[in-house]
């Protein structure tokens, strides 16, 4: 069963085509990278699945509803790429806020906050905090509620390779629990660590599947090698 | 809309405004100093004083409230928390009935001191009930926060927002009849002021400083709450939830 499925999606900025006519599918449970160099579409993808961006055609269907609609909101956790939480404002009174809006217990916060490791932070006010935490602090209102999909536009950006880790091993935690996680990277060296992967290119899906799939494809064993072979064949 | 959402934002927007003791002595310091300087100018009992200290005291919450949650709202939008609020289950209004509750309430400590200075150290007197003075302050600071918000929408930079006061607000206070009465202004002026809220906000506030709180004060509170409603669904037209 998929828990993303976007069919034919046209999305113009600014009167440049981004995405001319993408298809494809995530399945339910799974962690999926969203793979490709920056400027390829991947945050106008993951905007159109949250249902904030414009589209001129196609359609996204979230979690069986079409993206965007009303009920999505509480079943979709959504973490933008740059930090949107409030500088001015400590760790715990940024979590609490998103928790009131939500309308989640204390024991969410908590919990979410204990996700990112930044227990120890919470009273600090988040402009006084690295980017790399202030990342952390968007990805814990995300969590927050425990959604069924969780979008997360390059989450794990600038984090020293210990974090990184322990934040791919919480994604798949939260995967194992049922919920479904699109997960950005420009990184490749992150793709292995996905069950799954879409292979983004100007706007365009260059592959779809698992890694070992795509190395069996490209006879290539570095996944970056086979992004380049890829690319190559499509050329 | 939901209680419960709308609480939530209005906590919010005051601890943000608590981090942030400066402004806070700001709204409540500078009108104080202005009435100060008001009444030294003219001098505790001349009628100018008497004339311009209690509508001024019910105009300031505007220009404040305008000011501050134009740059709050605008701040929301350009740092992406706005994007990020409208992939949650809360409705456009709960965000603004939030910023204009927060705002009131900080609205009510505002007016409070300053009349508290006004009628009691500085000697301001009018024959109407005070409370009904602070009380319209209030309400006009509500009026303010909804206009600021509804403003926001159409500037991409702080310093376009800062520009939108003197745009917005000082036509108003030009034309209210705080400086030349409507009825001896030349016709046309006489139309365009009577098309702007704080035309009606002041004519609440001079009959209440005058205690002729008669059917005209009625319908100058009506006008004044209907132009918070209209501001607020405008406001709301201009959040959306899918962007370019």
């Amino acid at each position: 069963m998929s828990a993303i499925r976007v069919e034919r999606l046209r999305v113009i900025r600014g009167g440049t085509v981004v995405l001319p006519e993408l298809s494809c599918e995530v399945a339910a449970g799974t962690v999926t990278g969203l793979l490709g160099p920056s400027g390829s579409g991947k945050t106008t993808l993951l905007r159109a699945i949250v249902g904030v961006q414009r589209v001129a055609g196609g359609v996204v269907e979230v979690l069986g509803d079409p993206a965007g609609s009303p009920r999505l909101r509480v079943r979709v956790g959504y973490m933008t790429q740059a930090p949107s939480v409030y500088g001015d404002l400590t760790v715990l009174e940024n979590l609490s806020f998103f928790a009131g809006v939500l309308g989640v217990s204390t024991a969410a916060v908590q919990t979410a906050i204990d996700d990112v490791s930044l227990i120890e932070f919470g009273d600090r006010v988040v402009d006084r905090l690295s980017g790399g935490q202030r990342a952390r602090v968007s990805l814990a209102t995300a969590l927050l509620g425990a959604p069924d999909l969780l979008v997360l536009d390059e989450p794990t950006v600038g984090l020293d390779p210990v974090l990184r880790r322990d934040l791919w091993e919480l994604f798949h935690r939260i995967a194992d629990r049922g919920a479904t996680l699109l997960v950005s990277s420009h990184v490749m060296d992150e793709a292995d660590r996905c069950e799954s992967l879409l292979l983004l290119r100007e706007g365009r899906l260059l592959a779809e599947g698992t890694p070992a799939e795509l190395r069996a494809r490209t006879g290539e064993q570095q996944l970056d090698e086979a992004f380049l072979r890829l690319v190559e064949t499509e050329e | 809309m939901s209680a419960r959402v709308t609480g939530a934002v209005a906590r919010r927007v005051l601890r943000q405004l608590r981090r942030d003791p400066r402004t806070l002595a700001l709204i409540v310091g500078v009108p104080c100093l202005l009435e100060f300087l008001l009444q030294q100018l003219f001098g505790r009992h001349s009628p100018v004083f008497q004339h311009v200290g209690a509508p001024l005291l019910g105009l300031f919450p505007f220009i404040t409230m305008f000011l501050v949650t134009s740059i709050t709202m605008l701040r929301e939008r350009t740092s992406g928390t706005l994007e990020r609020l409208m992939t949650l289950p809360l409705a456009k209004l709960d965000l603004l009935a939030g910023y204009g509750l927060a705002f009131a309430l900080v609205a009510v400590v505002q007016a409070t001191v300053v009349s508290l200075l006004a009628f009691g150290l500085l000697g301001l007197e009018v024959d109407g009930p005070k409370w009904v003075v602070v009380a319209l302050a209030v309400a006009n600071a509500v009026l303010g926060s909804t206009l600021g918000l509804f403003t926001s929408a159409f500037a991409e930079t702080e310093f376009q927002a800062v520009q939108f006061m003197p745009a917005v607000v000082f036509p108003q206070l030009l034309l209210c009849g705080l400086f030349v009465a409507r009825d001896e202004m030349a016709t046309w002026l006489r139309v365009v002021s009577s098309v702007f809220p704080l035309t009606y906000a002041y004519d609440a506030l001079a009959r209440a400083a005058a205690d002729t709180l008669d059917a005209r004060f009625a319908l100058d509170v009506a006008i004044v709450l209907g132009c918070i409603a209209l501001a607020l669904v405008l406001g709301a037209a201009t959040l959306r939830r899918r962007t370019a």
